[in-house]
């Protein structure tokens, strides 16, 4: 266990009888963000606004006497947090139905509004460690489903056509050897025929149009010599069934159709995978505001704000929009907007940004942007433009392919032609068979099924991919980029070392100091928590930025700033040891106690990282917002030389754009809002699996495990499947090259054509089945419920 | 050999009737999480399904 917000967790799991879930769960959870086994008050009355109709209305439905609702579940890592839920919530007295999605990391909840309510299903998803938001499908994400689901379809009506067509097929041919009357071939063929039908014109579609777009935009990709195959060798077969004559090719048509449908399906599938998309926005921004009117207090859906409002924010809230300090003063947490981890003192009269944290004291703010004007708005603003100029990468089987295709075409025409001046009679046959032959199903599966090999090796170990020249642009990478704050740190400040400078001894010292601290939630105090003892304070008091004073055991207090903390010793000094860091002082009435160094801890497995990539030949830099002398201390320990520091997210766009145009590949690691236009510009982005939820939207690839090792995994695994991709791009085209003299000869009979096909895409296949293996490798993981 | 004048026809209907089978079960949402159901097989949460006489034998090994 790391925190007692992992305990309460692991306590309600096993309580409620589900401890299966630790059996079952192949990836470790995260940490929970909420400590304690009840939820804070501020949270619950978040939750108790979703009770009122009037914010329901968005996202809940009514069905039969329940309603309904769609959630968006963060803190899913496998299967069993699936089970976990599913279970959880269907226990709950009112609840009908619950159905979580692993894929989309959506819930499907119905309940009887009279027996439970919303607020009480979200209370119980937070108490057993996930967090839940409503959601509202937006279009592109319905187009998506929608997609998905005609892809099943289509896939289905091509495999039973297959299964029936073959079952024809066979009747045929076993006629054709034992002497078939010739009105049941007819029959049979018919038969064929209607059944073929639906295959051609349903599931075969998508190649037509395709085909039609590249002919209006004069390009060539793979769907026109596929439609010009299918479609040819479907009219031949109409033409030979109605004439009872020659040859019929259904079978051929609809087994081609399934096989690459089948690719195609594959490849949709880890295009689709980006876990979480849209939304993001309203999950970053708080669902709730305290607005003042006419002095009374008043909780209202955040959205529901205007330009000019009076809105509280109590401490350890989110700002529900830019505005203005109207009254009070207190530090807010930037960490999110700027990557600087400490809190930033702001007064009356200072700007202030919506999304980020009010860390101390309430403080009363006019509300001065809302919705597309405010800063959080001009960021995905400037995510957008980065977005649409990111340099496209040229994709090596899309060049080859090209070639190939009008090459095809070119002799296809050129055989047809000759055969046609020759012996009229056999043209059209020979034409298909060379059509059929050099086929490109080998071509067109060679890099599919090596990148979903890859994909999925790499999803298995923490790193999910979610757009398709991941792999691409990962192999051809020069430099790589790390954000400092979350990426190469763990984000969130611990204690690093302590000195006792009187004769009390340290684990004492450390015992006094969190009994002072467990009153804030202060990042600072935040890092005492975990030392929590029976021990406690009373008599607090805060001084913002400064530190907090107490009575334990009838002794007086302080710890903080050392300025702040020798005041209450009067005449005695202490001097601050020489490492450098942010040190802590705690004192007594009489003297100084002890120093407390806190810092932002590195990932332990960060220094690997980065020794390896360098190995493999990468040049690591460090880009941050953060301008504290904790960057260098940072680099120092990595071995990184080349920083940049103290930049805002437009400036750290820019740098990237720099390197660019010097002929860079860049890759970016990153998870702050700060880091997401600059995710958006990088040829190849990742985002830890900590960051915000728009972050990881954005990004091309997420690092799930937040493991960095992972990234080593990945950029070596991507050189190999560009190799393989190489050597069966190869495999394909020789193969084709060979067959094709063969078959513009006319020496290849259609079945013989079929079996070369079948076996090249087989050995295509193969091939690519071999990135399936990761080396292994002995990692340290911590452990969490 | 007249016969498959009737039972091509009849495998026809079957083979719509699979058909509609199938995308009902597409439109209903079957398809929509083809992951997490290949794991959910393999939870011990159907103990109390399990008969009193069986459940002893399984203590004794």
């Amino acid at each position: 266990m790391c925190c007692p917000g992992c305990q309460a967790v692991a306590q309600t799991i096993v309580g409620s009888g589900l401890d299966t879930y630790y059996r079952h769960r192949t990836e470790n959870a995260s940490a929970p963000e909420i400590t304690g086994r009840q939820l804070p008050t501020n949270l619950a009355q978040e939750l108790a606004l979703y009770d009122q109709p009037s914010v329901q209305r968005g996202f809940v439905s009514a069905q039969q006497g329940f309603l309904e609702a769609s959630l968006v579940i963060e803190g899913i890592t496998c299967a069993a947090c699936v089970w976990l839920l599913e279970h959880h919530l269907q226990r709950l007295d009112g609840i009908e139905k619950a159905s979580v999605n692993l894929t989309s990391h959506r819930a499907r909840i119905q309940w009887d509004p009279a027996r439970v309510a919303l607020s009480t299903i979200l209370t119980e998803i937070y108490r057993i460690g996930y967090q839940a938001h409503p959601w509202h499908p937006n279009k592109e994400e319905e187009l998506l489903a929608a997609e998905q689901k005609r892809a099943i379809r289509r896939l289905g009506i091509a495999g039973i056509g297959m299964m029936q067509v073959m079952m024809m097929a066979t009747a045929l041919y076993a006629g054709a050897m034992q002497g078939l009357e010739i009105e049941y071939q007819a029959f049979i063929r018919w038969t064929s025929w209607l059944i073929a039908t639906p295959v051609v014109f349903y599931s075969a579609r998508p190649f037509f149009t395709a085909a039609l777009r590249d002919i209006r935009s004069r390009q060539l990709s793979m769907d026109a010599p596929v439609s010009l195959a299918i479609g040819g060798a479907y009219l031949a077969s109409i033409w030979a069934t109605v004439t009872n004559t020659g040859e019929i090719y259904y079978d051929s048509v609809t087994m081609f159709t399934f096989f690459l449908l089948i690719g195609r399906f594959l490849e949709m599938k880890a295009r689709h995978r980006s876990g979480r998309a849209g939304n993001s926005m309203l999950n970053l921004l708080p669902t709730s505001a305290l607005r003042l009117t006419d002095g009374v207090e008043q909780l209202v859906p955040a959205n529901e704000l205007n330009a000019g409002d009076l809105v509280r924010v109590r401490p350890g809230q989110t700002i529900p929009a830019d505005g203005i300090i109207e009254q009070g003063h207190g530090s807010i947490d930037e960490s999110a907007l700027t990557g600087e981890y400490l809190p930033i003192q702001k007064h009356e009269g200072d700007a202030i940004v919506g999304g980020t944290i009010n860390v101390e004291n309430p403080i009363l703010i006019r509300v001065s942007e809302v919705g597309a004007e405010s800063r959080l708005s001009a960021i995905v603003r400037l995510l957008d433009r980065a977005a649409e100029e990111k340099p496209q990468v040229a994709r090596l089987a899309d060049r080859v392919s090209s070639y190939f295709v009008a090459a095809v075409l070119i002799t296809a025409t050129v055989v047809g032609g000759s055969w046609y001046l020759l012996e009229p009679a056999n043209a059209l046959w020979i034409t298909l068979s060379v059509l059929v032959v050099t086929c490109p199903c080998a071509l067109s599966l060679a890099t599919p099924t090596a990148l979903t090999a890859a994909t999925g090796t790499l999803r298995q170990h923490g790193f999910l991919i979610t757009r398709g020249h991941v792999l691409e642009s990962l192999a051809r990478a020069t430099h790589i980029i790390f954000d400092k704050t979350g990426t190469l740190t763990e984000g969130n400040l611990s204690l690093q070392s302590t000195q006792a400078v009187s004769d009390l001894s340290e684990a004492r010292c450390l015992q006094l100091a969190a009994a002072l601290e467990t009153h804030s939630e202060h990042p600072i105090a935040k890092a005492f928590h975990p030392y929590a003892s029976e021990l406690s304070a009373e008599q607090i008091n805060v001084t913002v930025g400064q530190g907090i004073e107490g009575m334990v055991s009838n002794q007086r207090y302080r710890i903080g700033t050392p300025e702040f903390a020798i005041q209450l010793c009067a005449g005695s000094e202490a001097e601050q040891p020489a490492l450098e860091g942010k040190w802590l002082l705690l004192c007594n009435e009489q003297h100084p106690l002890a120093w407390f160094r806190i810092n932002d801890q590195l990932r332990h497995e960060a220094r690997d990282t980065i020794t390896q990539l360098k190995a493999a030949g990468l040049q690591c830099e460090m880009l941050t917002g953060d301008n504290s002398h904790a960057v260098d201390e940072t680099a120092e320990q990595l071995g990184i030389e080349t920083i940049t520091r103290g930049v805002s997210p437009e400036q750290k766009l820019a740098h990237v754009a720099q390197l660019q145009a010097s002929g860079a590949e860049v890759i970016m690691v990153g998870d702050g809002i700060n880091d997401i236009p600059v995710l958006a510009g990088a040829q190849t982005s990742i985002a830890m699996g900590s960051a915000t939820d728009l972050a990881k939207t954005n990004a091309d690839a997420v690092l799930i495990s937040s493991d960095l090792q992972r990234l080593v995994d990945a950029i070596h695994l991507s050189r190999r499947s560009r190799q393989i991709i190489r050597q069966n791009l190869s495999w394909a085209l020789g193969y084709n090259l060979l067959a094709l003299p063969l078959a513009a000869f006319g020496f290849i009979a259609p079945w013989m054509a079929a079996i070369g096909m079948s076996a090249s895409s087989l050995v295509v296949v193969g091939n690519a089945l071999r990135l399936s293996r990761l080396r292994r490798r002995a990692t340290q993981r911590v452990t969490h419920p | 050999m007249d016969i498959i004048y009737l039972l091509i026809p009849i495998a026809i209907i079957l083979v719509s009737f699979a058909t509609w089978a199938f995308f009902w079960s597409v439109n209903s949402g079957q398809f929509d999480d083809l992951e997490s159901p290949a794991h959910s097989i393999l939870y011990d949460d159907d103990e109390q399904l399990i008969p009193e006489e069986a459940r002893k034998k399984k203590d004794e090994h």
